[in-house]
Formats: C-alpha cells, structure tokens, sequence
C-alpha cells in the first residue's frame, strides 16, 4: 500500500457490479480513444470496461489511497496530484472535468453511482486490518493446519479451545475501548513483558469476549498486575488459589454480566469470558504456565475463569467498590487472590446473631481452622440470606464486627498439638486471644438466586504484605 | 482474501525468554564462600541450620541470607549482595 503514485491524465475507478459503472462505460472508451490519457481501475475484474486497457484494482489499493466512497469516480490528476474529482454520472460535471462536449450521447444527464467495494461492509473490516497499525506479529497457519489445534500446538490455551484472533476480530474487539492500542496496560509477570491495549484485546479475542467487555478486562488486568496484588507469587505458589474478579457498578448491567442464579455458575457470556482473558493474558503475555512457573499442587477449576458481579440493586449494603473508596455510580473491578467457593447452609436462622453463627463456622475452616491471620475471604451473602440482615437492621460494618468477634479463639485451642493436631499456630501465642481475620480481610459482597438460604466463603492466599492485598480499580472507557 | 482469513495476530509478549547457561559447578566447596538463602517459608531455617553445621565442620565459610517472604521474588539488592559475596548458593525452597 503506501500511497499509490497516480498516473497525471484523467482516472477513472470503476466496478462491474455496478449499473452506473456499466452505463458509463461507453464514455470511457470514448476518452480512451480521445487524446487525454486515461487510466480506468477496475474493484472487482480487471476484464471491465471491455475493449479498453483496465487496472486491476481488485486488491482495493488505489481505490484506499483515493478515499472512495462512490463509483465510478473521475478524477484529473496533475503532477500525480488529484486535481479535481466527480462522482457517478453527470453530464455537465463530466464534461467539465474532461472538458470535451458533447460527451455521452443518448445517456440520461445524471445517474448517482454505486458504492465502492472500499466501503462494502465486509470488505471495509478486512482492509482496516492491513491498514490498523495493529503491531503484533503476524502468525499465518498453513491450509491443511486446523486453527483450534495450531493453538493448542502453540501452548496459548488454557485446554480449551479458543475463538481465533484475526486482524479484523481484535480490531472489532478495539472498538470496545477509547484507550490507544499501543497504550501499555501493565507489565505482566512472571516475564513482565509489556502489555498493551492490543494484546489484551487479542487475548479477549481469544477468549471469547465481546468489544464492551475489553474495559474490564483492561480494568482487571490493570489490577492483577499491581504490586498489593502480587500475580507474580500468586502464579507460583502451591496454593490453590487465582485471580477473582468481582465487578461492581454499572457497567455489570450494561455488559449483561450475572449477579443472580447461578452468579457463580457457568452459562453468562461476559461473567465466563472476562475471567478467561484475563487468566488467557497471564498465559501468554505474562508466560504463566501451569508446570512451569505455576507450581500449584491441585490449583482450582476457577483458574480457568472465575469472575462474577456483585447484585447491587438487592443488597441491603453498599457495595463492594463503594466501600473500598470508588464513587457511588462508577464501575470498578475488584481482583481478590481466591479459589472456592464454600458453600454454607442455614435454613433455619431467622436472627442475625444465629446466621452470623454459621458463616462465622464456615469461615473458620478456611486455610485451617487452627491457622489465623494468614489469609483473607470474600463472603459471599445471598439474597434470602441478607434479608435476615436486612430486617434486624445489620449494616455490613455489623456483620464484619460479630463475624471477627465470633473468630477470635482462645490460643489454648489453636496452638500447634491442641485438639489432637499437630498444626496451628506457634506454642508462644497459647495465651493469646487469636483473631482468625483482620477487618480489612473480610470482604463481603451480595450476590445469587432469590431463593436458597446458602450462601458462600471464596477463600484467599497469604494475606497482606507477604501475600496478596485484594486490589480495586475503576473501569475506563 | 482466502489468505488473510488464516493470518492471526500473536497473544504473546513476543518476548524469548534469556536462556542462560548453569555457572560451571565447583569439583569442591574448598575455598569457596557459601549461601544459606531462607525464603521465609517455616522451618527452612532448622534445614539452614543444620547445613550451617555440616559445612562449618568441614572448614566451609558460609553466609546466611533471608528473603522478606516467600510469595515474592528477592529484591534485587539481596540478589546483587548474594551474588557478590558468594561462590555457591543452597536455597530452602519449602516448608
């Protein structure tokens, strides 16, 4: 491509699929046999106009590098620069330009013309490709090659098969975002090669995302990658856990994300996709493998996709981003370094102090039940749940103050040996009251079906400095 | 047409990891400063400890060093001051 040069004399830019093209077609052998050069390019044969010398611009290039959007169009080129120009048929404006008369004889004096092939809808997608920037490397697969096993082959699944990322699907996917491709995301470890707006989009691509997901993923990638968050370690620990996206804000709604039935289910596009890209960006830009630089002992099936968002409009509290300091209103990620979910049944409870009972039980067997303060939990409180809370007038903060009172055990119980186990905590604290979690390790979010009295406890990793810190970021546009 | 629908565009960072080669392996431990890295995981240090030990019995000189924790990569002053002070390093990995 690069800007065609153009030959000085008249140009015409022609179709066969057109009716005006063909209408005019006597015209331009008429100038062809005039004394003006005349050069014609045809979109779609190069065996059109017949009886006159035709370019074959089937491959688009000089019709690109003309902007058009309308043939035929007649053009006067001086010194390879465009003159003037005319588009479809006119009489008078043909006359003018080519300034011979009569011209056309028998022809109506005005027929608007077609479309050019540059603007066909199919056509266009296909030629911003080779013309976007896009910098990524071009990997072109031999025919017989299969393209869910090339993937496969390459090592850039996460063992299921991804949707293949062609030029025109990441640029569909770019639509998604105002942010520049080259804009870098963040460094993704363990690697940390950079990650730009580009290549989370291929790998949301990949993923099987739509174009309005890719601010989230940005968001959660952006997340994922910060140094509280600590992907790096979370990536190579034994431990089972990954990255939890929970969303929050209206963005959710708009995506038709799922906080309801099944909200930690299976079966919603964006809720499946969104926590795939980002697993997928980890994998491949990041170069995250499990075997490799994964060295989880069991890991959990949410490594491949584990991302929900919070049911605002239900709750009884405020939600989970507002609470962590984003403005009522915006969208926000939050990234918790988790595996699960655990459920909790109570179907009896109808006072908060008996409810706060059992997922205080629940909570306690995270990690150990002997083993405190290492790690962090998302509750996860469902709707028939929180109207226990609603009712008895509980806000969260509430909630948060029983359910670490509740947790907070004599260390005669917890210390190594005690019970009859020989983990827990060191022999040095027995004397010490041990909380099982601190107050900012307790997150708490409304979410699920209307009916069921279950709820759930998503267990973390090492918390805090030496582990990971959960992380909240707003999406962008 | 038909060639541009099998062009894909790379997920990766497009980065080749530097492979590099194992520094050559001491025939002994003779003359030569060794490291005791703890990465912070619990009991590494009773592994250290007894190293230490054994080493110290055979006239090795060692060094003892300690990552912050065990879910982050070294900083990399304790990675440089490691380098530069010791010939052979013994890491305890895990608990």
């Amino acid at each position: 491509m690069g800007g065609a040069v153009l030959p000085d004399g008249l140009v015409a830019v022609v179709k066969r699929d057109c009716p005006t093209c063909n209408l005019v077609a006597p015209v331009l052998a008429e100038l062809a046999a005039g004394g003006e050069a005349l050069t014609v390019y045809c979109q779609d044969d190069p065996s059109f106009p017949p009886g006159i010398e035709v370019v074959d611009d089937t491959d688009l290039d000089v019709s690109l590098s003309l902007d058009l959007i309308t043939v035929p169009t007649l053009l006067r080129v001086e010194g390879g620069a465009e003159v003037d120009r005319t588009e479809g048929w006119s009489r008078p404006a043909w006359e003018k330009l080519t300034g011979r008369s009569p011209l056309g004889d028998g022809l109506p004096e005005h027929r608007p013309g077609c479309g050019s092939l540059t603007v066909d809808p199919l056509v266009a997608e296909r030629l911003a490709a080779r013309s976007t920037g896009l910098r990524s490397r071009r990997v072109e697969l031999a025919a017989a090659e299969d393209e869910p096993e090339a993937f496969f082959e390459r090592g850039w699944t996460d063992g299921l098969p991804v949707v293949a990322p062609t030029p025109a699907r990441v640029l569909r996917m770019l639509e998604g975002t105002t942010r520049p491709p080259d804009e870098v995301v963040a460094l993704v470890p363990p690697a940390f090669g950079e990650c730009t707006v580009e290549k989370v989009a291929v790998n949301a691509v990949m993923a099987g995302c739509r174009p309005e997901y890719l601010p989230v993923v940005l968001a959660a990638v952006e997340a994922a990658c910060s140094d509280e968050f600590n992907m790096h370690g979370l990536l190579c620990t034994t431990w089972f856990a990954g990255p939890v996206v929970i969303v929050n804000g209206p963005v959710a709604r708009q995506i038709g994300m799922n906080s309801g039935v099944n909200a930690l289910g299976q079966g919603n596009r964006a809720n499946a996709t969104i926590g795939r890209a980002l697993q997928l960006v980890v994998r491949n830009v990041g170069g995250g493998r499990p075997g490799e630089i994964d060295r989880a002992t069991l890991g959990n099936p949410g490594k491949y996709t584990f991302c929900f968002a919070e049911d605002e409009e239900g709750s009884p509290w405020e939600p989970l981003a507002v609470e962590r300091g984003v403005p009522e209103g915006t969208s926000a990620v939050t990234l918790f370094a988790g595996y699960g979910p655990h459920a909790v049944a109570d179907q009896l409870s109808r006072t908060p102090e008996s409810l706060a009972r059992s997922l205080a039980w629940a909570l306690e067997g995270i990690f150990h039940p002997k083993l405190a303060f290492y790690t962090d939990a998302v509750l996860v409180i469902s709707p028939e749940h929180a109207r226990v809370f609603r009712e008895a007038g509980w806000d969260k903060a509430r909630l948060r103050a029983e359910l670490l009172g509740l947790l907070t055990k004599p260390g005669t119980e917890m210390v190594r040996g005690a019970r009859g186990c020989a983990e827990g905590m060191p022999e040095s604290l027995a004397d010490a009251d041990i909380p099982k979690y601190t107050p900012d390790g307790l997150l708490i979010v409304h979410a699920g079906g209307g009916a069921g009295l279950f709820s759930a406890v998503i267990g973390g990793w090492v918390r805090g400095e030496i582990g990971s810190t959960p992380v909240t970021r707003e999406v962008k546009t | 047409m038909s060639t541009e629908s099998r062009v894909f565009l790379d997920p990766t960072s497009e980065l080749e990891p530097v492979a590099r080669a194992l520094a050559p392996r001491p025939a002994s431990l003779e003359g030569n400063v060794v490291g005791l890295l703890d990465i912070s995981k619990p009991r590494g240090d009773v592994f250290l400890d007894r190293l230490e030990t054994l080493l110290g019995e055979r006239g090795v000189r060692t060094l003892r060093f300690r990552k912050p924790t065990f879910a982050k990569v070294a900083p990399v002053d304790l990675r440089h001051e490691i380098a530069t002070k010791c010939d052979v390093v013994i890491e305890a990995l895990a608990d």
